[in-house]
């Protein structure tokens, strides 16, 4: 068949492009039929509430269809009133700090569990599996286990601490606006740790074997040839991973609701963009109960500028790393 | 040389154990306190219960109305699911078929909404699900599911359709077969390990997610088990057997059904990121 092909005259195969020109004309109409149905779906439950919401950040009033046109005043109490900007700079900080925390935590301990992987260990199924078992559960029954676990009340966590000798740790963290957001954090990395593991890990076998056999007989150590060999081969998916990271976390808002309220208690220290944006847009202040579906959909308007600057940023540098290679 | 390799070996397998004990604990924990009466709960919290109580499912079942919320969990994403795999992958086929500048740009939009969160358009979602009655049913989630599960659908799909070889369709073209007969004789067949990858992809995130529901669903019928969960843990504040039977009740499909499958499982969860 294939000989056939490349052995046709060139007369032959000119006639069989311009009739599948005219093939793909007659086509095109059944192509758009095709394309309509998920389309429509995309387009209406995704570019359009993406755009209105841009709109709708621009209008003020009651309810859930806001009214009244007023340009950029929303984004002017956000940044200038002192109670709204407040929330605000509270809500990035409380943010980028988890952002910052599934950084250093979650995604350097996935780098660690999957170099580990590939040290071609026998229970390498079992560890994969348990390793990536918790992303697979609801953020909200792990928000709620771990928040009934380091309950002081239950004393789970108290009495192993003094089991094992650290008696003077036992604390009500969630209690306290100095630690609640940091063990939120944790949970959210101990929860989603398998996904980077498990990008890592596909990264780390397409890996030529040769390239490491080659630096081993060079006389590179271990270490080195992970750090000098694996390392800047694995820099996209880690790109990847730190802007789907960065992404998730500017939209989380599951775990907190769980662990700690929409209100981000105790004191607003675990409050972060996406349990900002519920509180102010959709789901209504908790002592009065206003909703602002306009300020809501401001915020979001700003989790988007912060994702896209994340983003942006992410192309650049990936871009200028293949320059450089 | 060689005791260097133990070493490496004996510290991969430290390390790696002390993790999967930290992943087991809270699980374990939750699975032992969920059979034990309230004092043995808070007496003993990690032993295996020493009598056995049955108590919290059963309020779960019947008071808690768990099979209802298992009922419209399994109902909005087998159909979420089945949508995104049928529609994605006939847009995917006309996406990979048709080259064109309007084609390539609808391949780009649908591939954007990868980096998107469909949150943030979430009070408009809300007017637009209320203009078409859809509040409160669980025929307003599925379209929210559709949409969010869409551009992975097209991104994997329109990939695996282009790495097909081109013989095959050329073949069914000259045999006088319509389109619609090609993708469903020729491509559906070949295409179906991406569909997998796709679905198992959207399964997690539709079948664990809180939010649409949270926002859109009130009443009792209507609720999945996530949404159910949250309502029962502030109900039974002070009940724990009962709370721990919910978490666990809401848990166990889920981890049989990974536990089952779980390399397709992480296979299809790296996929989208991996690819993109």
């Amino acid at each position: 068949m294939e000989t056939q092909l490349t052995a046709a005259p060139e007369t032959n195969r000119a006639q069989r492009k311009s009739s599948n020109r005219s093939l793909a004309a007659k086509n095109r109409m059944t192509w758009v039929l095709f394309l309509l149905p998920a389309l429509a779906i995309y387009v209406l439950f995704m570019a359009v509430p993406l755009l209105s919401s841009i709109r709708l950040s621009l209008f003020t009033g009651e309810g859930i269809v806001p009214k009244t046109f007023v340009g950029l005043a929303n984004f002017e109490t956000l940044l200038k009133n002192p109670i709204w900007s407040g929330r605000l700079s509270n809500a990035l900080k409380n943010t980028f700090i988890l952002f910052l925390i599934h950084m250093s935590v979650q995604n350097t301990l996935g780098l660690l569990f999957a170099v580990l992987l590939t040290n071609k260990i026998r229970a390498f199924n079992f560890f994969r599996t348990v390793i990536f078992l918790p992303a697979t559960l609801s953020v909200l029954v792990i928000g709620f286990l771990w928040k009934l676990i380091l309950n002081p009340q239950w004393g789970a966590i108290p009495q192993v601490l003094t089991k094992v000798g650290l008696a003077s740790w036992v604390h009500p963290w969630l209690g306290d606006p100095r630690y609640a957001l940091i063990v939120i954090s944790l949970v959210s990395c101990w929860q989603w740790v398998g996904l980077p593991t498990m990008m890592y890990l596909a990264a780390l076998f397409s890996i030529p074997e040769e390239l490491v056999e080659a630096s081993k007989v060079d006389g590179a150590s271990a270490w080195q040839s992970f750090w000098h060999i694996k390392f800047p081969l694995l820099a996209p998916i880690i790109g990847i991973v730190s802007v789907l990271t960065f992404i998730g976390n500017f939209s989380a808002f599951d775990i907190v609701y769980a662990m700690a309220s929409a209100r981000g208690d105790p004191a607003g220290s675990t409050d972060i963009m996406g349990s900002m944006f519920y509180r102010t847009g959709i789901g209504g202040e908790v002592l009065s109960g206003h909703m602002d579906a306009g300020m809501g959909a401001a915020i979001a308007v700003v989790i988007f500028m912060v994702l896209l600057v994340g983003v942006v940023a992410w192309l650049y540098f990936s871009r200028k790393q293949e320059y450089e290679l | 040389m060689k005791r260097r390799l133990k070493f490496t070996y004996l510290g991969t397998y430290l390390i790696l154990s002390a993790w999967a004990v930290v992943v087991m604990f809270p699980l374990w924990t939750m699975l032992v306190n969920s059979f034990k009466a309230q004092k043995d709960i808070f007496r003993d919290p990690f032993g295996v219960p020493k009598s056995l109580t049955l108590a919290g499912y059963q309020n779960a079942l019947s008071a808690g109305r768990f099979d209802l919320f298992f009922r419209n969990s399994v109902i909005v994403t087998v159909v979420s699911l089945g949508l995104i795999i049928f529609l994605g992958s006939l847009a995917a086929y006309a996406l990979a078929r048709w080259r064109s500048r309007l084609s390539n740009f609808i391949y780009f939009s649908f591939v954007i909404g990868l980096l998107i969160p469909i949150r943030l358009g979430t009070i408009s979602i809300i007017q637009i699900v209320k203009l078409l009655n859809l509040n409160d049913s669980l025929a307003g989630l599925i379209p929210i599911y559709v949409a969010m599960g869409t551009p992975v659908a097209i991104l994997v799909i329109t990939a695996f359709i282009r790495g097909l070889p081109k013989d095959l369709i050329d073949a069914a073209n000259i045999d006088g077969a319509s389109e619609w007969q090609i993708y469903l004789t020729v491509i559906l067949p070949l295409v179906r390990p991406a569909l997998a990858t796709v679905a198992i992809f959207n399964l997690i995130p539709v079948w664990n997610d809180f939010w649409f529901p949270l926002i859109l669903i009130r009443q009792e019928s209507n609720r999945t088990i996530p949404l159910g969960v949250s309502l029962l843990f502030g109900q039974y504040q002070t009940n724990w057997n009962n709370i721990l039977s919910a978490l666990t009740l809401a848990s166990l499909p889920i981890i049989i059904l990974y536990l089952l499958m779980a390399s397709q499982f992480i296979k299809g969860l790296t996929a989208g990121a991996v690819k993109g």
